[in-house]
Formats: structure tokens, sequence, C-alpha cells
């Protein structure tokens, strides 16, 4: 086992709205990344899947507030640091993340090596503008990405191009971590794969040591990461790696998202998509027993009381479910 | 997965629907000159789905307004029903719509927002000559329409559109289409901008419009597996001109055109290696 560069325990983080009702968006996950590995995360929209990114930067600003859990970064525990302290010391260096909506994340009245100055300057301001040039010229080279683009705004660049020099900027300083919620789903498929050759490329040259990706393309996924954990209404449901995620999904939810899955392959032509009737639960009043009972097939009637264990299987596996995993693919494959 | 698998059907005798001949658009003159669209031909028949695939900028979108007329034609004529389409009167361009109908990319923009969700529906049953119904049979129409599309027409009186979800605005999109009834649905990428769940919901509705009230599907988008997946007929479109077309199974699984070929390895497999080796960053 590698050194873990992330480890989040048993993380609850809520909105609390202006109503001052609380939403319990996280609640209680925990895993861990290694050096050198990527973990994918899927889910539906709004199961918790970007409030996680958030509150695994420690940087907390209303309507989010930490409630409990730790957040460890190389030996480092960052949870219930001051929002003030994480972004001068954390972000940048130890953390970096990548919004959804990365292209609309730049000043459109600035040019691009400003930006890449703010982040150098925020952790090392007596840091020459001469120096973070040459910095900043060696690292695009390396990643591909045009010099010239350094002295362009915002607005003339292309929606790939942008993506690409949002992921560069963020990472100038090699962060430990990089999270990157959603970074291709703007864009269409030649620059999603560029973008992800990309983080590849940052990932073989060491520049970050581990990757979180969040994204609900699961043939895209499968591709990225080595890792996949499935989301459903703020807990993990399922874990394992991502050849096992995909070919054989234990959780009825996750079984239900590896079937929406669609490519151009032969013999997926005309096939029934099944997608999962209904909606996610209410987070302001999570079900008692387990959160995904009401949608589900198998559903019995203890599913609706008691709180559902993680359970672990076949060694670095997980899943929340009551039935056992023998009993599950055997209902799998009678379909 | 079940096997039931969709067959694929023969169109070429079915009598056209919409068509179009040397179809081209220009912005701008001079040096300035961009060609969109580019002298293609296209021809639509009654009761086909068809998709066009191209990379953002290929100009999917021009021609997606030029049939519905929301933009005119530099050159070239577009064919409705086998007629020449005439929209030079705004009473014309309304009698053309109710023949063609679209689902756009974005269903946070596309209803009104100071309309209740009744309201919206009722307008639709007003344009297809309902006026004179009784209350009882309108409710039970719109009832049908959202029992359609999975959603309940109970929890909806009385809210505005900004109440629900993406997914759920968009399957009321839907149930707008199922009310209206028209010959030619033209959706421009509808589940962009929904999660890969409510997708199939999406997808699946809208084969079932195809099914049931025979229309013809025109469904424009840039995931190549997702068109695949859903159309009879696939357009490939590249710079403004359609590069490849033919049956869904003859284009995506022996691609002729380099264009082609790079759209479908571009796109992440499960089954089989994807290659980054392919991509140039420096392009």
């Amino acid at each position: 086992m590698g050194k873990a560069m992330l480890e989040v325990k048993n993380l609850k983080t809520k909105y609390i709205t202006r109503f001052h009702e609380d939403v319990y968006a996280v609640d209680g996950v925990s895993f861990t990344i290694e050096e050198g590995k990527s973990l994918g995360i899927a889910g539906e929209s709004g199961c918790g899947k970007s409030t996680l990114a958030l509150s695994m930067m420690g940087y907390y600003f209303p309507p989010l507030h930490y409630m409990s859990g730790d957040i460890i970064i190389d030996g480092k525990n960052i949870s219930g640091m001051d929002p003030d302290t994480v972004r001068k010391t954390i972000l940048g260096t130890e953390i970096a993340y990548i919004p959804q909506a990365a292209m609309n994340a730049l000043n459109p009245t600035q040019k691009i090596i400003r930006f890449i100055e703010d982040v150098v300057h925020a952790h090392d301001p007596k840091k020459d503008k001469k120096e973070i040039r040459e910095m900043a010229e060696k690292r695009f080279a390396e990643l591909g990405l045009p010099a010239e683009a350094l002295n362009k705004h915002a607005v003339e660049l292309s929606g790939g191009m942008k993506q690409r020099t949002v992921i560069a900027v963020s990472t100038i300083l090699n962060p430990k971590v990089l999270i990157a919620d959603e970074p291709s789903s703007a864009l269409d498929v030649t620059s999603q794969k560029m973008v992800i050759k990309m983080m590849r490329e940052l990932m073989e040259k060491g520049y970050i040591k581990s990757m979180l990706f969040i994204t609900h393309e699961l043939p895209l996924l499968y591709n990225v990461t080595d890792d996949i954990m499935v989301m459903y209404a703020g807990q993990l449901v399922e874990k394992g790696t991502a050849e096992q995620m995909v070919f054989d999904p234990v959780h009825p939810y996750s079984h239900g998202l590896m079937k929406s899955i669609l490519v151009p392959e032969e013999g997926t032509r005309g096939q029934k998509l099944t997608a999962i009737p209904g909606a996610p639960p209410n987070l302001k009043r999570p079900p008692d027993g387990c959160r995904f009972a009401a949608r589900c097939k198998y559903a019995k009637p203890e599913c609706r009381y008691s709180a559902i264990p993680e359970r672990e299987f076949e060694g670095n596996r997980m899943y929340r479910c009551l039935m056992g995993v023998d009993e599950l693919r055997e209902v799998y494959g009678d379909e | 997965m079940s096997d039931q698998v969709r067959e694929q059907k023969d169109f070429t005798n079915a009598p056209l629907c919409l068509s179009g001949k040397g179809v081209t658009k220009i912005f701008g003159f001079g040096n300035k000159k961009t060609v969109a669209v580019d002298h293609v031909d296209f021809e639509f028949h009654e009761g086909e789905f068809v998709s066009i695939v191209g990379e953002s900028g290929s100009g999917k979108t021009t021609l997606s307004k030029m049939l519905l007329g929301l933009s005119n034609a530099t050159e070239g004529e577009i064919f409705f029903q086998g007629k020449p389409r005439d929209i030079s009167s705004g009473r014309k361009k309304r009698e053309y719509w109710k023949g063609i109908q679209a689902i756009f990319q974005d269903p946070f923009s596309s209803f009104n927002t100071f309309q209740k969700i009744d309201t919206v529906l009722l307008d639709c049953i007003h344009m297809r000559g309902g006026k004179n119904l009784s209350k009882e049979e309108k409710f039970n129409m719109m009832t049908e329409a959202c029992h359609f599309v999975n959603l309940e027409f109970k929890e909806l009186t009385n809210k505005y559109p900004f109440e629900l979800s993406g997914g759920q605005m968009q399957r009321l999109m839907i149930a707008r289409i199922f009310l209206l009834k028209p010959k030619i649905l033209l959706a421009d990428e509808p589940t962009s901008m929904v999660d890969a769940c409510s997708r199939a919901t999406i997808l699946d509705m809208l084969l079932n419009l195809r099914d049931e009230i025979g229309m013809t599907v025109i469904f424009i988008t840039h995931d190549i597996g997702l068109a695949y997946y859903i159309s009879d007929t696939v357009y490939i479109m590249e710079h403004g001109k359609f590069v490849e077309y033919g049956k869904a199974d003859e284009v995506i699984l022996n691609p002729k055109a380099a264009y082609t070929k790079r759209l479908i390895s571009d796109v992440p497999k499960i089954h089989e290696e994807w290659d980054l080796s392919t991509v140039d960053l420096m392009a």
C-alpha cells in the first residue's frame, strides 16, 4: 500500500438555508486516496458530489458549514482550520480545485499571466515577476499549451483551451491533491479528450500526487480513474476499482447507474435503457433506514427502519445494503 | 441488460417529411465571410429518428434554426412534406410551427418565467384547436400528457417552471410536445444539461413519442454514442457539410470518413482501450 495522500474520516457537513433549516449534504463519508492514485465519484445530480469536493478543501463559507470529521492531507489535519489560514497555506500548494464552471472562472479583464502571479504571490509575496513568467512558460510548454496564451485575455481562448488553462494555473504550485469537479462536461468530445490527456500528464510527471475526479459520465470515469465510489443522498453506497464497479456493481443503485452507460460499440444499439424511477430524497429530513429504499426494486420492509452500515467484502470493496453480495448478484443474473 | 433490441427499419420508401437541397447559410461578407452551413442536401422521412452529429462549431445549431424557420437560408430551399416551405408571413410561419416543434438544450430558459405550468400546457391545447373543450376534458388531456412523462399533474398545478429540477423541466417540455403532436420534433442537445440517469428517461420518452405518435425526430448531439443508441439514420457534420450519412449501424460500426473515425475514437468506451495518444495538445 502506498502512502495515503488524502484521508477523509467520517466527514459531515451541512448547508444552513435562509429559513434556518439544515440540509445534510455530506453525511459520514470516509475514504483514502494513495499517492499516485486517482479516485472517481459518480452519482446523479443532487447527491452531494460537489458539496463533498467543496467540503474537502476545508474552505467553508456560508451556507456551507463544517460539522465533524477529519480531512488529512499528507499527514496534516486541516479540518476545523479557519478559512483565511486555509486559503493562505492549503489552497494551491496542498489541494487545488477545478470548479464545474471553470470556463467562467477567469476574470475577463485580466491576462492569463496575472492569474498565475496571483496564485504564486498568495504563497510567496516576494517572488519576482520575471521568475514567475519563466516558470509559467516552462509549465505551459510541458503541458502542450502555447506560450502566447499567457498574454491573452480569457475571451480570446476557446472553451477547451480555457479549461486547460484553468487546470494549468491551479496546479502551478504542484498541489498534492487535485479535485476536479466535472471538468469536461461542458466540452465536446475532442476537447474533453485533450483535457483528460493533460490531467494524465500532470499525474505522470508528478506535478500532482493524487486526483479526485467527479463526473456523472461513467465511461469517462472508467477510463480516467483507478477506483470509483458511488454516492447517493450524501453517503457512499459502493466503493471498488473501476473494473469491478463497471462490470460487477453490487449495490442496486450502482447497478442502475451502470445500466445508463451509452457507448458507440457494437451491440449497444436498440438495447433498452432502464432508468431508475423517482428522485433522490430530501436531505433536510433524510430517511431513517436505507436512503435508496424508496426507489429500490428489491427493497424489503426492514430496509426502511434500520440504518445500514458500510459492509466490506472481497478485500478492498465496500457497499451499503442489507442484502448479501451473492444474493444481489443472483437477483441481477435473473433479470 | 434486456435482450429487447430495436430493429433497424428501412425508411427509404417512407414519404418525405422534411428535405432540403443546397441549403447554405453565410454570415458576414467580404473578408469576414463565414460559411456556417455549406450546400447540404438531406431527406428526413416520416417516422424516422435522425441524428445530426458534429463538434462544437460544425454548424448543427445554425442548420436547426433554418429548419425551424427562425433564420432564413442564404441559398437553397427546404421542402416540407414534399412542397416548398413558405414562411414569408407571420401567419404562414405559425401554420408551419404547428408541424414542427423543438426542444432546446437549456430547460431553464425554455419557459416563460411568469407563466404557471397550467398555462403552459393549456396554451398547447388551445393551439391544437381545443379552445371549446370543457374544463374537465382539458384537465384530462393535461393529466395524460404529464403521465406520459412520469410527472403528476396534480402536484404541478399552481407551480412555476423554475420550481422544478432541470430533468423535470425537460420532461415538461416533452409533455408540451405530446399535447401539440407536431409532425416533426427537433431536439437540439436536449440531454446535455441533465445527468446520465435522467438522460436515459428522456431518451426513452423521445422514442415513445416516435413510436406512439409517428413523429419524425431530428436529434442534434455531439455525443456519437448517444446517436448510435437512439437513431435510425445518422448524419455526420463537419465544417457545415455532411461528410457521411446513412444507417446508424453502417456509419458508426464501419465509418468511412476520417472525421467520423476521429469522433468515434474520441468517445471514452468501456470494452475497448481508449487511445489518448491520438490527441495533439498543440493543435
